[in-house]
């Protein structure tokens, strides 16, 4: 790892003041950046410490909801009475560690897997190249959809849950409704989300409803690993009928992606196995595999029709 | 603003040491090559083996991926600080018992796990301890006695507590 300076901010202001500085990286636990520091994929100058600047580390209930801080790690997410698609994302992520240190907010900016980009051998788009070499290489693990320019998938468990129950991004400049937190390869290549210079997430708020909630997902390792595709479904049952909807794909997309084909198929019918399988085969039907992941096309509905059935039931 | 070596004051084990190093050291570093402390081991450095899990205020945590400097203030324990009194602790014997070891490179971060799982569950099923395990790897044992062990450790340390009483 190259060496840096090491900032402890006493305030937000300071923080955002001292990664706004071109060679300078946020950190709260570190889990993400010091694996890319190790790998010299990150080599900052600065490295500015958020767990120095105190607070954003609890979960508060409020009249209509939660604000849960950035500093909030998986494993409090865990354990919290978050809707269930939340608490079981957060309780998948990782290995029992990692969740222990691990924040909420990083694992929303934390870097996409793709070991191209992990690789410092490989000068690809998303640093600075001209190649995205998952497109004709190895691409078992890459995105199915929104993959002609680069191929990342979103690495985030917690934001597709974050994404069906409609949270809320607050930053320490603005509140940015979790739909439009993630950016596509097509608007900016070189990061996965709108966060810019300085911008600090601080916390995120989660609306209480009646939607029920699940959050599934598949990996090639039972006990710890990346997901190869996973669900998150927020449903508004009336009886056995879907009112409304929200599903959202983890892991086939280079952002937590909304699909509105699946949300469709659902939308006013009585929630049976036939129909949430439909609504899988309907959600993974506009998908355009690469030369490794056509899988990904087969799991991913039967992922999906499972954490329909599992939130709806 | 730190950029050269730091005076800083870590508690490892029940005591309080002075650790001067450099801000890019992580904590199995400075554990390893400033305090001498080698039983937790370099493996794949990246979060995905647990070979380098300590305890930190009693949580299983990834030393590989903390920075040193975070520790300050923090009640570090790692497998050197598990025997009490001159006697091993109840996993370390119940894991030479059953062999629960082979390579033994492993063995520091399932002990230390293991002793933060029976901290909170004196009388852990076997999928509660599968899920406190599921970070880390053993390339030897294929897990059956490991977890054996950890039933067995659980299984004397509740005996000898009701004794105890």
């Amino acid at each position: 790892m190259k060496n840096f300076e090491y900032v402890l901010p006493g305030s937000l202001e300071e923080a955002s003041k001292a990664a706004a500085d071109g060679g300078a990286k946020l950190k709260a636990a570190g889990v993400d950046l010091l694996d890319e520091m190790k790998n010299t994929v990150a080599t900052p100058d600065k490295v500015v410490n958020l767990l120095s600047v105190g607070g954003m580390r609890e979960i508060v209930r409020t009249k209509d909801g939660w604000r849960v801080g950035a500093l909030v790690t998986l494993a409090q997410l865990a354990d919290s009475r978050l809707p269930a698609a939340i608490t079981a994302a957060a309780g998948e992520a990782a290995t029992p560690q990692i969740r222990n240190v691990a924040t909420v907010g990083g694992n929303l900016c934390q870097r996409p897997r793709c070991w191209y980009y992990r690789n410092r051998a490989y000068a690809c788009l998303r640093k600075g190249g001209t190649v995205c070499y998952a497109l004709e290489g190895e691409n078992r693990y890459h995105a199915i959809f929104h993959n002609d320019a680069c191929a990342i998938v979103h690495p985030s468990n917690v934001a597709p849950a974050l994404l069906a129950l409609g949270a809320t991004v607050v930053t320490n400049r603005r509140s940015i409704p979790i739909e439009e937190f993630f950016v596509l390869p097509s608007d900016h290549v070189d990061r996965e989300n709108v966060l810019e210079d300085g911008e600090i997430v601080t916390e995120v708020q989660v609306a209480q409803s009646r939607w029920s909630s699940a959050y599934r997902e598949e990996r090639e390792r039972d006990s710890f690993d990346w997901a190869t595709v996973s669900a998150a479904v927020a449903l508004r049952m009336d009886g056995a009928v879907v009112k409304d909807a929200r599903v959202v794909l983890g892991a086939v997309a280079p952002v937590p992606l909304r699909s509105k084909e699946g949300e469709r198929v659902l939308i006013g019918q009585r929630l049976t196995e036939k129909i949430a399988q439909a609504a899988g085969e309907a959600a993974f039907k506009g998908a355009t595999p690469l030369s490794d992941n056509a899988y990904k096309r087969l799991v991913g509905p039967a992922n999906l029709k499972r954490a329909i059935l599992s939130a709806g039931l | 603003m730190r950029k050269r070596k730091t005076q800083v004051a870590l508690r490892v084990n029940g005591e309080d040491v002075e650790v001067a190093f450099v801000p890019h050291k992580t904590l199995l570093e400075v554990l390893r090559e400033d305090l001498g402390l080698t039983g937790t081991k370099h493996g794949c450095e990246l979060g995905e083996c647990g070979t380098c899990a300590v305890l930190v205020d009693g949580k299983p945590v990834l030393s590989c991926l903390a920075l040193a400097l975070d520790m300050e203030g923090r009640e570090i324990t790692t497998v050197e600080g598990l025997a009490q009194n001159g006697r091993l602790h109840p996993l370390q014997e119940a894991f030479a018992d059953l062999g629960a070891a082979q390579c033994g490179y492993c063995t520091p971060g399932f002990l230390c796990t293991s002793k933060a799982l029976l901290e909170r569950n004196a009388d852990p099923a076997r999928e509660e301890i599968e899920e406190a395990l599921a970070g880390n790897l053993c390339r030897c044992t294929g897990y059956l006695k490991i977890l054996e062990a950890v039933e067995l450790a659980a299984a004397r340390m509740r005996q000898e507590k009701t004794r105890g009483r």
